[in-house]
């Protein structure tokens, strides 16, 4: 609210509030307004300028608002806040912690409160790592401070434009967030002061660093189904539709507890608040496998639940990715899960439809599609200024009308997303978990990870496209069984059936809710499904249909019974030597 | 301030603009004509323009018509003396008892609850039908629809688990409700003593539609304030279909660009903000919504029923008289299965569940012409027993009874080893083993 200007609302529209700006004053496409309501000032963004006309959007209830209710503009875009202390937070879509509304607002979320995304007073240890006289620019590191398991890297504001040299740096020492810690000068001699805070406005990609590098390492969730068949990139994009009920918020869980990243940012977009509650409330209490320490140090959550205003879940994936770009520039493999993106189209959609414009299809707005895109370009493995490389993974769910993926939204995300997991209801029903359909679902990365993946086994790949083709013949004969029976199929096409059922039920079922289940390890799936392959390899000579259902169904048991057994220990070895003396003997036989 | 206005400009559908002044964004305002006066509420600023829609409808309405405004958003009366009343969709008592005006009066549509004031739900609200209770219990806090096509009892089974369920306030809220039926739940609420525990809002279908809009908000603002008092709440609400179409009515008439089937874009949006009204507050009560969302066509995936199920917890879904096993979803039910009920429970359900599916394959095996095992006969027994003693609705059993007429019913169609349930459970519980 720096520079006030003396505007007017004129036309209140839901949450659209059109304002009347004086003659000749500057208005800034996407910047930040404050729509002043009794004293209290609701924060808003511009989103359309017509003369002196301003649209602006207002991110809470527009209720009791006026006509001639002063409206300011703060000549700032909207911009997340960035520096440490970031991690284990639980924001609101415009990034306040809700723990700190929760001290000063009791059980409800009241308007036009706004407190700072990070802790002003905490004092943090600060090491530099450049030197006087240095020539730094935007994205360059200053130095770093510990925070939990992470190395956070200060840097030079992402804004800061051109070459600046240090004239002073900071000693080893602990500093608050919003003291200096720098000063930079460039060319024209201006001075400028570096703290440990910045702000980025969320709308703009963050592009510090050296170059885009192609995603070629997998990105492990420990889902068998995405890894080994449809396995994601890190620095790559996913996204998951499906009907409710399929399943799709019980895999992101899954996902966020067990990816191997380094950051997790879950963003609840327009979703329940229940679903959030148990990540919040059981967040804390669990042990991240890799280091020992609470998951919640590594998570970050962005909020905005299904009943909190629109304008403001628009803007909540905005915030979420700008996090994540930003954990990318200090040299972490971020995770970002957004649930879901259908919330934010609509979100769009209706501000869309307040300001009349001409619909698209289902009266999406028609930049839906280059929005959506745009969004998901975001993410990507970036090699930095100091030849590191960092991440932003993207996964997001999308929730079609109807269960149905001829809709705008799954239609524009599959169109840029680099793997697609999509839930089928009738796996649903079925209760084959997760509900990712192998007969629908793809992934771009299989190919082009080829050669990291080769490191598990030279044919690795083809190894999973001779299951993925397996899978789909074996549906070709159910759907052929379900016509004539199973007797007027082959004993040979039985197998191919078979065998199909035991590779989903043994490597694509997975359950989450079992302690050896739930996670698989990279070492575990490479060892579990290049045994499974042999099986599939095996010329089984059956003499009767019965035969070879009574054997398949044993084989198919054990595998079975072997995936509840933690890895390498003596159950494990035993139902491993049990499959194995079964495939010895069917060769000898031959 | 109290302002008077008389000049109406503009009536199309149920809404009309006044110029006026000085007016909030939701304001209320009354719109006296020859015949009548009605509520309405500010839903557009323009200039010097108000936009209003016309609780009553704008049948009668003329130009010259006088629109006062109040000042003030729409408000709901708030106090223990609301309890055993029946209101209409403006908040008027119709029972013909005291009218509340000396109560505090508090907005409605207020703010959601910050996610870090709510905790994970884990109370267990018994209703006395064995499918919910058994197959899809509801837990406090939940937020369910009863999906169900036109013609089905879902009132009679809202009204059973009303007057059975396990909460401190019910609170009905009828949308769009025949006389009949409400009547019928007032006889039935009257009869078995619940009465002074329940408060009606009711809109009948011969009400102005406008006045469905504000049904459910007035039931859950009520229902809020009992709840921060650490009362557990059970809301009802039917029929939210009716909800959405007057919402559709209203975006029509407001010239909203539709998005399906006519239906404004904003419809999950409108329909979460009530459904997330249900909340376990920390340390204090619990609201928890059971809402009749009746299919079109029985037709899940129409909007209403396909934008509820992405916002609910689970539906109970109900057909041919009766809910149904398969279809039906209870997404909380993990939470209060074999930990606040009985530690067999979790192992019963899934067993009667799998083996009740293999019965409807064996009637569904039948019913093409194939030839009847003496296992056959055993299934289709199950089925029946499973049909009278679980499924209707007129069953009305306690959690614990009905486990117990559970493994009486294994026991009477199935061998031990049948049933698949592991051994230690069927030592404790198989009838006639224990000695």
């Amino acid at each position: 609210m720096a520079h006030p200007i003396n505007s007017r609302v004129i036309a209140v529209n839901g949450p659209l509030v059109t304002a009347e700006v004086i003659r000749d004053q500057e208005v800034t496409m996407n910047e930040v307004a404050y729509v002043m309501w009794n004293d209290i000032p609701l924060k808003s963004e511009v989103i359309r300028i017509r003369g002196r006309l301003v649209d602006i959007q207002v991110f809470e209830s527009t209720t009791g608002l006026k006509v001639g209710d002063q409206v300011d503009f703060s000549r700032e875009l909207l911009s997340a806040t960035l520096g440490p202390g970031i991690l284990g937070q639980i924001y609101d879509g415009l990034q306040n912690p809700l723990n700190m509304l929760e001290n000063t607002q009791g059980f409800f979320l009241k308007r036009g409160q706004y407190v700072s995304a990070l802790d002003q007073t905490k004092k943090w240890d600060f090491t530099p790592l450049v030197a006087k006289g240095d020539q730094v620019k935007a994205g360059h590191y200053l130095g770093y401070v510990p925070e939990g398991i992470f190395r956070h890297h200060i840097m030079v504001p992402l804004s800061y434009a051109g070459i600046g040299e240090i004239v002073e740096i900071a000693g080893q020492g602990p500093f608050a967030v919003g003291e200096t810690i720098a000063v930079l000068r460039n060319g024209d001699s201006e001075h400028f002061s570096v703290t440990m805070e910045q702000k980025w406005p969320v709308k703009m990609p963050i592009r510090a660093y050296n170059e885009r590098l192609l995603p070629s390492r997998p990105l492990l969730t420990q889902c068998r189904l995405i890894d080994v068949f449809f396995p994601l990139a890190e620095g790559g994009t996913a996204c998951i539709p499906g009907p409710f009920g399929a399943g799709k918020t019980v895999l992101q869980q899954i996902i966020s507890r067990y990816a191997e990243a380094d950051v997790v940012l879950i963003v609840a977009c327009g979703e329940r608040a229940g679903e959030v509650v148990e990540t919040i409330r059981e967040f804390p209490d669990l042990e991240d496998p890799k280091t020992g320490k609470s998951l919640m140090d590594r998570t970050v959550i962005i909020c905005n639940t299904s009943s909190m205003p629109v304008a403001a879940r628009e803007a909540s994936i905005y915030t979420g990715i700008t996090l994540g770009e930003y954990f990318r520039q200090i040299g972490m493999k971020v995770l970002l899960l957004a649930d879901s993106t259908s919330r934010w189209a609509q979100a769009l959609r209706e501000s869309s439809a307040r300001m009349e414009e001409i619909p698209g299809e289902e009266a999406f707005p028609a930049y839906l599609e280059s929005r959506i895109a745009a969004l998901y370009e975001r993410a990507g493995l970036v090699r930095l200024y100091n030849n590191e490389t960092g991440s932003l993974t993207i996964v997001g769910n999308v929730s079609p009308a109807g269960g149905n993926f001829e809709e705008p939204v799954t239609q524009n995300t599959l169109k840029v997303v680099g793997a697609f997991y999509g839930l089928s209801r009738s796996r649903s029903d079925q209760r084959r978990y997760p509900a990712i359909d192998p007969l629908i679902s793809w992934s771009l990365y299989l190919r082009q990870l080829e050669e990291s993946l080769s490191e598990r086994h030279p044919k690795w790949v083809e190894l999973v496209e001779e299951a993925q083709s397996l899978l789909h013949r074996g549906s070709e004969v159910h759907q052929m069984m379900l016509v004539v029976g199973e007797e007027g199929i082959s004993i040979d096409d039985l197998v191919v059936y078979l065998k199909a059922e035991a590779v989903d039920a043994v490597c694509l079922q997975q359950d989450a809710f079992d302690k050896v289940e739930r996670a698989t390890s990279k070492e575990r799936q490479v060892s579990d499904f290049l045994l499974l392959m042999e099986m599939v390899h095996h010329h089984f000579s059956f003499e009767s249909k019965e035969q070879a259902k009574k054997e398949m169904t044993n084989i198919q048991n054990i595998f079975f019974q072997m995936k509840y057994a933690p890895f390498q220990e003596e159950a494990y070895w035993a139902y491993r030597k049990e499959i194995e003396s079964i495939l010895k003997k069917g060769v000898k036989s031959e | 301030m109290i302002i008077e206005h008389s000049r109406i400009t503009l009536i199309q559908g149920d809404i009309i603009a006044v110029p006026a002044t000085g007016i909030q964004y939701g304001e209320l305002a009354v719109v006296k004509s020859k015949r009548k006066s009605s509520l309405a509420q500010v839903i557009r600023l323009r200039g010097d323009e108000v936009f209003l829609q016309v609780f009553a409808g704008s049948r009668g309405v003329a130009t010259g018509d006088q629109v006062r405004f109040l000042g003030h958003p729409m408000q709901v009366a708030f106090g223990d003396a609301m309890l055993g009343r029946v209101f209409n969709g403006s908040g008027d008592p119709i029972d013909g008892g005291p009218n509340l005006e000396t109560l505090p009066r508090l907005e409605i549509g207020g703010p959601s609850v910050n996610p870090v004031k709510r905790i994970i739900p884990r109370g267990f609200i018994e209703t006395r039908v064995p499918m919910i209770d058994v197959f899809n219990p509801l837990v406090e806090s939940q937020k369910l629809p009863i999906f169900a096509a036109a013609g089905e009892p879902y009132n009679q089974l809202l009204s059973r688990i009303g007057m059975r369920a396990d909460a401190d306030v019910v609170i009905l809220g009828g949308i769009g409700m025949k006389y009949d039926e409400y009547l019928k739940f007032r006889i039935a609420f009257e009869q078995a003593g619940v009465l002074p525990r329940t408060i009606m809002f009711i809109h009948t279908a011969s009400d102005p539609v406008v006045e469905r809009l504000l049904v459910p908000d007035m039931s859950l603002a009520v229902a809020e304030q009992f709840g921060v008092r650490g009362k557990r709440v059970l809301v009802l609400l039917t029929d939210m279909t009716a909800f959405a179409d007057a919402m559709k009515e209203i975006a029509i008439s407001m010239d909203q660009v539709p998005s399906n089937l006519g239906y404004p874009g904003s419809l999950y949006s409108d329909l979460a903000a009530r459904y997330e009204k249900a909340v376990d507050f920390q340390d204090a009560g619990s609201i928890t919504i059971l809402a009749v969302t009746t299919m079109p066509g029985d037709d899940v995936t129409h909007p209403v029923p396909d934008n509820t199920g992405y916002i609910t917890e689970g539906q109970f879904y109900l057909k041919n008289g009766v809910i149904e096993p398969f279809g039906s979803l209870s997404r909380l039910k993990q939470l209060v299965i074999g930990k606040v009920t009985r530690e067999d429970h979790g192992y019963i359900m899934n067993s009667m569940i799998r083996l009740f599916a293999k019965s409807r394959d064996v009637e569904q095996k039948l019913s093409m012409g194939f030839e009847k095992t003496a296992e056959d006969e055993r299934y289709l027994r199950y089925g029946q027993l499973f049909y009278e003693r679980f499924m209707d609705l007129r069953v009305d059993i306690g959690i614990n009874e009905a486990l117990d007429l559970g493994w009486k019913t294994l026991k009477e169609c199935f061998s031990a080893d049948e049933v698949g349930i592991k051994q230690e459970l069927i030592d404790q519980y198989w009838p006639g083993t224990s000695g």
